[in-house]
């Protein structure tokens, strides 16, 4: 994976995967602790206590089309490199929550990348959750709530290009307001 | 400063959308429009799967074609990513491989628009040799 966006969509993949209707991602962006922390937090159907340790084997995996599973140690390897940390709670029929730190300042430290292509991506799912993308840089946050977008809409596709365009517009530049680089 | 896009915005386009009733009643029939599942699993899009998925939803709308873009998990085709299934009303679905923007955009003009094949097909009876 370039970056975390990506990292971000492919996790969140799991969530839709796994059932959930409610899925929270929040990104955290600290220069005084000189971290920056991803969560996914989900309510899809969960694992139990042993599949939590094998989901970071890349040769684990609960799909049939392939035997291997990158994206949680992919993300793991990333965030241990930077010298943070990869935790995944989870529990079955409530939820998982994965948690990804990272030293800010590190030299291996990837760029967070283009949240609102990854938020465009997950609009265009093809399965419909509550989606609520919190973005926080050093005080000043940007909340993105799906639900918010759907009571406007009034029936109509958020897959409908003019509108998925003018979302991903909007969370482009609310991002930089807040000073996402 | 220049204002922020914001809730309102997407309000007045709402209502410039809503005018034309046809997106409605296309939205709910999707058997009968153009449909593209991008593949986006870890494969995919460490292969670049968000691009082509964003640049087809983009040229979908410039070229003034009704399609519904969504997702799908891993095919399989790990070793072929990007991959996308289109549908074509009335037709079966194709799975192409390797799709790059420039192949994405050949896949529109020449597949999509004109119903020509184009390089680049995994066929369905494709089979790994795990499956042998």
């Amino acid at each position: 994976m370039n970056d975390l966006s990506l990292h971000i969509l492919d996790i969140t993949q799991n969530s839709i995967r796994a059932g959930a209707s409610e899925i929270y991602i929040t990104v955290n962006e600290d220069s005084a602790t000189d971290k920056l922390t991803i969560e996914i937090r989900d309510n899809g159907k969960g694992i139990d206590k042993e599949l939590v340790e094998k989901v970071t084997d890349p040769f684990f995996s609960t799909r049939s089309t392939r035997k291997i599973g990158m994206g949680l140690p992919l993300l793991k390897q990333n965030a241990e490199q930077c010298e943070g940390s990869l935790n995944i709670v989870s529990e079955k029929g409530t939820g998982t929550m994965v948690t990804a730190i990272f030293k800010k300042s590190h030299i291996d430290c990837p760029p967070m990348g283009n949240m609102a292509a990854t938020i465009k991506s997950l609009l265009c799912s093809g399965h419909s959750y509550h989606l609520v993308y919190k973005h926080e840089i050093d005080g000043r946050e940007f909340v993105f709530d799906s639900r918010e977008i759907s009571e406007i809409l009034e029936g109509l596709n958020v897959n409908t290009p003019k509108i998925i365009n003018f979302i991903k517009e909007m969370i482009d530049e609310n991002l930089k307001n807040i000073g996402a680089s | 400063m220049t204002k922020l896009k914001s809730l309102n915005d997407l309000r007045k386009i709402r209502d410039e959308l809503k005018s034309k009733t046809s997106i409605r009643e296309k939205g709910e029939h999707p058997e009968n429009l153009v449909q593209v599942k991008v593949a986006m699993a870890t494969c995919c899009i460490a292969s670049g799967s968000r691009e082509v998925m964003n640049f087809i939803v983009d040229e979908l709308e410039k070229r003034n074609i009704d399609a519904v873009v969504t997702q799908t998990g891993c095919m399989g085709y790990c070793y072929a990513e990007p991959t996308i299934e289109v549908t074509i009303p009335g037709k079966e679905p194709v799975v192409f491989g390797y799709v790059n923007m420039k192949k994405a955009d050949e896949i529109i003009e020449r597949y999509i628009k004109n119903g020509e094949l184009v390089d680049g097909i995994i066929p369905v009876n494709y089979e790994t040799i795990d499956n042998k």
